[in-house]
């Protein structure tokens, strides 16, 4: 035993180059053991890329990898797996018509020798002592695919769990998880500290970070910034470190003189998913809209925008009482809306960002149903401009874009069509700091320029830094509204998981 | 990852070009195998054989474009066959009302395609699946089984008949494609196609009415079926109820090879045609090389195969 066993971990001199890119510049990342080590880095920075070279799914140019104080090549996933290294991904990827045992145990049920026949009860008696020592409350038995997002992120936390490996690699492990079940994850992840588990924690949640975390490490573009134990950092040092640069105000929020009522939501109800919700939102004001994930707040949009039908009650614009059956009626009276997800919903990947761009306004640039190109292009690249979308051309492809300006192309989307009330849907969702900040100055210019934005978000900072007022939504129901300056986080949370009636 | 920003590099622009290089190979190939294959008339004769197929391939295009499939193509090319031949051989209407008629019966069988999937959201390959059983139950009702031959000989002009040197089925193809590629590159009509097939939720929420493109998509397929079905019948004298068997299956892989993704979103009309020729290249060759019918079903499926095993690679790289 030499002095290096102090770490489970060490990756050195790590180089990867790409085609136009240098992914990753000779990064050193070392892990201890039992230690929860964050990794954090604006898109592109090159942790997803390290992770990769980590797991064997890419191999390094240059470098090598050090596990408890041996050197090894990891050439595929198999491999790294049997060396005690599992991972969490961003994205859940489970069979979903098959049980939560089945996808838990997926490649390792337990068989009968050599037949091969599975063996149900232990499958299931497996599964069920797992959950029960995470504590949580799943019924093996049952299929993925009635589960919710939340539901089916703890699976496979679970199935990281189960293969005992000495390090775990977490990518946004709570970026569809309720603050509750985050306060889970917590828990879980501490527990599996105690008994000596490493874990790599990727997020872009600095409050998380803060939270979980007992070191941290830094990149940016491609280099090692530096490491540091989490008490020896605040906010800013970390966020400019990541982007190189202080940002000085996280949150641009400006005072902005707000003008008439702009639309009145009175008492809209559709069965199965909201309740007599009324609100209203007025000229350059920011209503952010607080509560868990499943409280309701998406359907009630997507119910405004005419994608989904109401059961009961009404809409006014501009003091007119209007019926809003399809997107396209909404758009006619001024609404956008940049849904949640914008691979599910947002964009179509496959095409480029001028058609992206103009998706939501192609009356505007056709005559007799001909587009007309040079009109189109004009108004795209002047989008481009605007939002200062980082694109090589209008042509690329969407898919090829980092999360944050595939994001801005979803603004640009609407902003094209000239909204009068702009709903934003976790607008800044799984995208970096930089660009977050850019969204968020964004939004700010718009309410300066006349327009009312609701904007539905899960991070807390997010609805403190931007709105004007905050309505908070539990089970389907408004549970409490505050103006900007009594709102607290405090608050906010007791109000959303159900907590005393407030505010107003 | 981004590793693509910078300038049009040569993988970009062979990804692109891939399909003509094989044809251009393919050429190359049989015009120094066989003396009889770089003559103009064989060439005009591989594009006038083509000609039917290219057609409902253009249909199809539209349609995968979508992210949807049409297995009812080569049905409903029989009916609009026979309905023509028999109009025009029991003198219902003048020729060109017969022609038009059956066209505009593929156009509603083709409508009613769309009407179910947009309507019902049953998987298109469902329903499209049970209009390729329908409509050959209709065509053989019609006909009772049997053909129609001895049509009027001015019919014939359509298939058999040529302006100068090229042959009128080469015409119509031509303009076909070109109206197409206007359809689908310049029209609001045809961005939303792609913008459907790219990603029908987005679509829906921008306000673009999706069902009613998508019943559109499979009319126009239907129309075009309906259109090869009136070219066949005269270019083979006979309103034929059997006509067009697995015809779709020759169009879906025209537009496949071509480089249409049958995920959707990604498609083009110039691809097509080169799929069709390839296909109708393939055909010729062995012909020429005096290689049986049955082997060329196998070469031509591995050709398919190939072309989409190269397809799903190519878009791996996003």
């Amino acid at each position: 035993m030499n002095g290096s066993s102090e770490y489970l971990l060490e990756m050195r001199n790590i180089s990867k180059h790409f085609p136009g890119v240098q992914a990753l510049d000779d990064v050193t990342f070392k892990v201890k053991r039992g230690e929860i080590h964050a990794l954090v880095g604006e898109n592109g920075a090159g942790k997803s890329t390290l992770m990769k070279v980590l797991l064997g799914i890419i191999q390094p140019d240059k470098g090598e990898i050090i596990l408890k104080g041996e050197r090894v090549k990891i050439y595929n996933p198999r491999i790294a797996l049997s060396l005690g290294l599992s991972m969490i991904h961003q994205e859940i990827s489970l069979v979903p018509e098959r049980t939560v045992a089945e996808n838990i145990w997926l490649g390792r049920e337990p068989t009968l020798k050599r037949v091969g026949f599975l063996k149900w009860s232990e499958l299931f008696s497996k599964t069920e002592k797992l959950l029960k020592e995470l504590d949580l409350i799943i019924n093996p038995k049952q299929k993925v695919s009635s589960l919710n997002v939340a539901g089916m992120q703890m699976v496979e936390i679970a199935r990281a769990v189960s293969y005992n490996s000495d390090l775990i690699i977490m990518d946004e492990p709570t970026s569809a998880l309720s603050e509750k079940e985050v306060e889970k994850l917590f828990n879980i992840i501490r527990s599996l500290k105690e008994k000596g588990t490493s874990v790599i924690y990727i997020s872009h949640k600095l409050d998380e970070i803060f939270k979980i975390a007992d070191r941290v490490t830094a990149l940016r573009d491609g280099q090692y910034i530096g490491t540091s134990d989490i008490t020896q950092v605040d906010h800013q040092t970390l966020i400019s470190m990541m982007v190189g640069r202080e940002i000085k105000n996280i949150f641009p929020k400006k005072q902005i003189e707000i003008g008439n009522t702009v639309m009145e939501v009175k008492g809209i109800s559709r069965k199965g998913a909201f309740e007599d919700i009324s609100f209203s939102v007025r000229k350059g004001e920011i209503l952010g809209i607080a509560g868990l994930m499943g409280a309701g707040r998406t359907e009630v949009v997507r119910a405004i925008f005419g994608i989904d039908p109401i059961d009961s009650g009404s809409i006014f614009i501009d003091n007119e009482k209007v019926k809003i059956d399809s997107p396209k009626k909404a758009i006619k009276l001024g609404i956008g809306l940049v849904t949640e997800d914008r691979k599910k919903y947002g964009l179509a990947l496959c095409r480029s960002v001028k058609e992206n761009i103009s998706m939501a306004n192609m009356d505007k640039f056709c005559k007799l149903s001909f587009i007309s190109r040079k009109k189109e292009l004009k108004a795209c690249q002047e989008m481009i401009r605007l939002l200062s979308i980082k694109t090589p051309s209008h042509k690329q492809t969407v898919s090829s874009l980092s999360g944050g300006n595939q994001q801005k192309v979803v603004l640009a989307n609407w902003l094209q069509t000239q909204p009068k009330i702009l709903i934003l849907d976790e607008p800044t969702r799984g995208i970096d700091v930089g660009a977050k900040s850019e969204i968020h100055k964004l939004m700010t210019q718009f309410a300066e320029e006349g327009m009312a934005i609701i904007m539905i978000s899960s991070e807390l900072p997010e609805i403190l830094g931007m709105s004007d007022r905050i309505l908070v939504m539990h089970e389907g129901r408004v549970k409490g509204e505050f103006s900007r300056d009594e709102a607290s986080q405090e608050k906010i949370l007791a109000c959303a998981v159900g907590g005393e009636q407030s505010g107003k | 990852m981004e590793n693509k920003i910078g300038s049009i590099n040569y993988r970009e622009l062979l990804n692109k070009y891939k399909m003509v290089l094989v044809l251009i190979c393919m050429v190359i190939i049989m015009s120094i195998v066989s003396e009889h294959f770089l003559t103009s008339q064989n060439i005009i004769n591989i594009i006038r054989q083509i000609s039917i197929n290219a057609i409902l391939a253009i249909g199809a295009t539209f349609v995968i474009i979508t992210g949807g499939i049409d297995l009812s193509q080569g049905s409903v090319l029989a009916v609009s066959g026979v309905i023509a031949a028999s109009f025009i051989k029991h003198g219902y209407a003048s020729i060109f009302i017969a022609a038009i008629t059956g066209i505009l019966v593929s156009c509603l069988l083709g409508f009613i395609n769309g009407l179910t999937i947009a309507n019902f959201k049953v998987p298109p390959f469902v329903v499209t699946l049970a209009m390729m059983t329908i409509a050959r139950g209709i065509a053989y009702v019609y006909t009772d089984g049997r053909p129609i031959v001895d049509l009027d000989k001015r019919f014939l002009v359509l298939g058999q008949g040529s302006l100068g040197f090229l042959p009128y089925p080469i015409i119509v193809m031509i303009i076909v494609a070109v109206l197409a590629a206007i359809i689908l590159y310049m029209t609001k009509f045809g961005r939303y196609v792609f913008s459907i097939g790219g990603n029908i939720q987005a679509a829906r929420v921008s306000g673009i009415n999706t069902n009613r493109i998508i019943v559109l998509v499979y009319t126009l397929s239907g129309l075009l079926a309906g259109l090869a079905g009136v070219m066949l019948a005269s270019r083979i004298n006979t309103g034929q109820p059997q006509a067009g068997q697995s015809y779709e299956m020759d169009a879906i892989a025209a537009a496949v090879i071509g480089g249409t993704s049958l995920s959707g979103g990604v498609g083009t009309i110039a691809g097509t045609l080169v799929g069709a020729i390839i296909i109708g290249v393939i055909n010729n060759s062995l012909n020429l090389l005096n290689v049986s019918q049955y082997y060329q079903l196998i070469v031509k499926g591995i050709v398919i195969a190939v072309a989409v095993i190269i397809d799903v690679k190519s878009q791996k790289k996003f």
